[in-house]
């Protein structure tokens, strides 16, 4: 062993790098190991034509806590928004879009549907009544159900509080639909399929769910906890791109004193005595730690870095046996000047822009997952945060990021061939939009489940390393035997999306992590 | 235990055109999905042959996997707590795997025949545990139930019978050892195991000459009062033997619907096969944190007073609290002693407690209870040294 630290970091994306600035700040000495040239992981920029920076996966700032933002100084080391509290514009192929912002009626939804109108501020204030009641749950490690301790049983208190707070009329919404599909709650509450479409849009994402599979209305919910807890900047663009706010977390961990080495990928994960000992890196390199932190998707660190040798068999069955396989793709296109959207003003471009037309149109892009195809006519989140942050791109040119459903990771045809048809199907959707889109195109670059796979290392290309999913959430994630962090090799912890709260560039699991590791430091 | 779904007509072993006319009493039992002898004539004329002649047991219905390939040590020393890498080839162990919490999946043999195939002999089905086990080791595991039959030839003469039998090399088996060699022509795999606690081997051939087998056996057994057995017989003999049977003195970890009947090995009494040194095994974790608690229960001997099996009987302290139960009982003809295998909650299983039975009795038709001292013995209740002589002694 050529060095020792106190902690190791495996991997340097954001949640990575929020456990290494906390746990510097607690006095440990922290190593964060970086296996590409930057750190951030998928939550980074990328130039796909010179000087035009995108995006390179995750493009909308929504989720980060504001203790995370205070107690880290984030401001003070960079990171500023070039959008907040952004709308969101459902696209109407017939060129009538919806803007909304959260449960305010505005006038595109009062001229869509007065019923939809009067409707959608009810509808939100209940979904936000039961969003808070989970919210506790963000920051706090999820309870244990079997073999409880004093923390447990206090978080479970708090929620059954909350609960119970809501009354019973709402107690009973709220147990009548928790696990049901969000297209049936839409259908008996809206009219309009463009509203719908849009709220069914924002249940799916990052799941493996169609509007109609069980469980959509409680992804909603726990996507509405994390932007209440997170409301300060709502919807939101970093200024400098994605990868200019996970610099700002990188800048604030080296300030607490961490150490960053990039271009070090982790190997092995060492155990000695049934403890974690340290890593070794690819180059052999050897280095020796008490604590070592996975900031990998659970697959990836359990049975690639670790190794099932050191678990047992019932574990690792329960972790081979998580929905890893993403499911959406990212288009980035560079164009030389915005599109024209019919019904859109050049400033509504930098909102966040949504074609998900209806639920039956949502349903019918899902229904090609299931039998390993790319959907024909894809639902996708649209930014261009050239409108608000020119300097992403050279004096005319902006920049688009999509994030597009559904691209199952296992796709029959392979991605070798099935990647530029399905470009084309996502710019030909597009185009039913912006018709001048296809022409305005210099550079394209369809990111599949697989390039992220491969480039940022998240088994199956899932950007919330795993499905965010009632059975993959709270405590069952990413497994029982790991919920709370703590790996089943002592000395071993996860702080990554895969863990509770989940992906999305949140940091709250990276937070989390760091509370459990200075706990148990305490305890020991 | 409630009847799986098995199929219907149940299975028949290789030797069922054998076991079919030799059994009388038609008492026919299903195990394991196999329809098999629960007695041929008498149980009690059975038994007497296990103890003083030679008997053919028909073992088929066991599962067998075959286990090979480069990680075959790694993989089952992972697998099972004992330490494999100590396992020489042409050697034979008696092991238990465990769940993730430490408690008891099932016992087996496993037999090493080179230092990359080993066999795994077991009464339930873990095809599906050994192949989620087998994630990132260089395996290949092969269920080979229905290719190996096995015959297990138990008894003082049992030895004699082979010897009859022209075999030569199984002088110098010992117990625990194992040979391929041929028997009157047959290659066989020859084990000096078994489940009675006597002198005794197991036969395992290939499916296909099973009969012949069973024939020469029967043949060169005749002049030694050479019998057939049943389950029940043999049951009296492990009893004797203190061997526990899962689902029966303890409820196998994954059929267990009440957390409480699943038992670790440490509780029940074999803590001697856990090797917390050798690395990580499965469910070591679990055992370890277990090793330092003082609750649980134990798996004990019990010599119970009166000469009525204490079958099924509730065992208590000072007749009042409730600490335990019987989980096999019976008068042992061999040890004129009245015997049961129990569990008792600790720290009742220390010795010098004021234990009783809470026995009952069918006499003609009226349920009597007998409430018995008992107390705790050590096992096994019968271990003769003609099990162990090498060479065994010709009877």
């Amino acid at each position: 062993m050529t060095e020792t630290v106190d902690v190791i970091v495996v991997g340097g994306g954001h949640n990575g790098l929020v456990c290494a600035a906390y746990l510097a700040r607690a006095g440990r000495r922290v190593l964060v190991l970086e296996a590409n040239p930057v750190v951030g992981g998928a939550a980074v920029n990328k130039e796909i034509s010179p000087g035009c920076t995108l995006p390179a996966c995750a493009h909308i700032l929504h989720l980060l806590p504001p203790r995370v933002i205070a107690e880290l100084n984030l401001a003070g080391h960079g990171l500023t928004f070039a959008a907040r509290n952004m709308a969101t514009i459902a696209l109407g192929p017939d060129g009538k879009h919806l803007v909304l912002r959260g449960g305010e009626v505005t006038p595109s939804l009062q001229a869509a549907s007065a019923a939809d109108a009067a409707a959608l501020p009810g509808f939100h204030a209940g979904l936000a009544r039961f969003a808070a009641a989970l919210q506790p749950f963000q920051t706090e490690p999820p309870p244990r159900l079997h073999a409880m301790n004093r923390g447990d049983r206090w978080t479970l208190a708090k929620l059954a509080w909350r609960l119970r707070r809501l009354g019973r009329r709402d107690l009973r919404e709220f147990l009548r639909i928790a696990a049901m599909n969000v297209a049936d709650i839409l259908e008996e509450s809206f009219e309009s399929d463009l509203l719908k479409g849009v709220l069914a849009f924002d249940a799916v994402l990052g799941t493996s769910f169609g509007p109609r599979s069980p469980g959509s209305v409680f992804t909603l919910l726990y996507r509405l906890a994390g932007q209440i807890e997170g409301r300060a900047g709502a919807l939101a663009l970093p200024r400098g791109g994605m990868g200019a706010a996970v610099e700002a977390i990188a800048a604030a961990a080296r300030a607490q004193g961490a150490e960053i080495r990039t271009g070090a990928r982790v190997a092995r994960i060492l155990v000695e005595g049934d403890h974690a000992a340290g890593v070794e890196l690819a180059s052999g390199e050897r280095i020796a730690a008490e604590t070592v932190v996975s900031n990998a998707d659970p697959q990836a660190t359990f049975l690639s870095l670790l190794g099932p040798e050191h678990l047992d068999t019932g574990f690792v069955r329960r972790i081979s046996n998580l929905r890893m396989g993403g499911l959406a793709a990212k288009l980035h296109l560079v164009l030389d000047g915005l599109p024209q959207v019919p019904g859109l003003s050049a400033a509504d471009l930098g909102e966040r822009l949504v074609i998900a037309p209806g639920i039956d149109d949502l349903e019918r892009a899902f229904n090609h997952t299931k039998y390993g195809e790319y959907s024909e006519h894809p639902a996708m989140e649209i930014t261009i945060p050239t409108v608000t942050d020119p300097a992403l791109a050279p004096e005319g040119r902006h920049v688009l990021s999509a994030v597009v459903l559904y691209a199952p990771y296992h796709l029959k045809q392979g991605w070798q061939t099935g990647r530029e048809a399905f470009a084309d199907r996502v710019v030909e959707t597009l185009a039913t939009y912006a018709p001048d889109l296809p022409e305005r195109i210099v550079a394209r670059e369809l990111v599949t489940p697989t390039d992220l796979e491969r480039d940022y290392g998240m088994t199956g290309g899932h950007w919330h390393h795993g499905d965010l999913s009632l059975d993959q959430m709270l405590m069952l994630r990413p497994v029982p035997g790991a919920s709370q962090y703590a790996a089943p090799v002592p000395g071993l912890y996860l702080c990554g999306a895969g863990t509770h709260p989940g992906g999305g560039v949140m940091g709250a699991a990276g937070f989390n992590a760091a509370q459990r590791i200075i706990g148990d430091g305490r305890a020991s | 235990m409630t009847a799986a779904p098995y199929k219907q007509p149940l299975l028949e072993t290789p030797l069922h055109a054998r076991t079919v006319p030799l059994c009388l009493t038609g008492d026919w039992a299903c195990w394991g999905g196999y329809v098999t002898v629960n007695s041929y004539t008498n149980v009690e004329h059975e038994y007497f042959a296990i103890r003083n002649a030679a008997t053919l047991f028909d073992l088929s219905p066991m599962r067998k996997y075959r286990i090979s390939g480069s990680d075959a040590e790694r993989y089952l020393n992972r697998l099972v707590t004992r330490d494999v890498r100590k396992l020489a080839p042409g050697r034979v162990a008696y092991v238990v795997w465990c769940n993730d919490d430490g408690k008891l999946l099932d016992d087996g043999t496993l037999f090493r025949f080179g230092p990359e195939e080993f066999w795994i002999c077991s009464q339930e089905r873990h095809l599906n545990w050994f192949l989620d086990s087998a994630l990132g080791y260089q395996v290949a595991i092969e269920d080979v139930s229905e290719d190996i039959a096995a015959i297990a030839l138990q008894g003082p003469q049992s030895y004699t019978v082979l010897r009859a039998l022209g075999a030569s090399g199984c002088e110098a088996l010992k117990p625990f050892h194992m040979a391929e060699l041929t028997l009157d022509g047959l290659a066989v795999t020859l084990s000096r195991t078994g489940f009675t606690g006597d002198l005794g081997y197991e036969i395992w051939i290939h499916a296909e000459h099973a009969i012949a087998l069973w024939d020469r056996l029967m043949e060169a057994g005749a002049a030694h009062g050479i019998r057939p057995i049943g389950s029940a017989a043999l049951d009296l003999a492990r009893i004797e033997a203190g061997f526990p049977v899962a689902n029966v003195d303890f409820i196998a970890a994954e059929h267990a619907l009440r957390a409480t009947r699943r038992r670790s090995p440490l509780e029940f009494g074999l803590g001697w096969m856990v090797d917390f040194d050798k690395g990580h095994f499965v469910g070591r974790r679990a055992l370890l944190a277990e090793r330092t608690s003082a609750a649980g229960y134990r798996f004990v001997g019990l010599d119970v007073a009166g000469n009525k099996p204490a079958r099924d009987a509730l065992i208590y302290v000072g007749r009042a609290t409730q600490v335990g139960f019987v989980t096999s009982a019976m008068w042992s003809p061999t040890c004129k002693r009245n015997i049961a295998l129990a569990t008792l909650r600790r720290p009742y299983d220390t010795g010098g407690r004021d234990l009783w039975a809470e026995v009952y009795v069918n006499k003609e038709g009226k349920w009597e209870k007998v409430v018995a001292p008992c107390k705790i013995v050590p096992r096994p209740f019968f271990n003769p040294a003609r099990r162990r002589a090498t060479p065994p002694l010709a009877y």
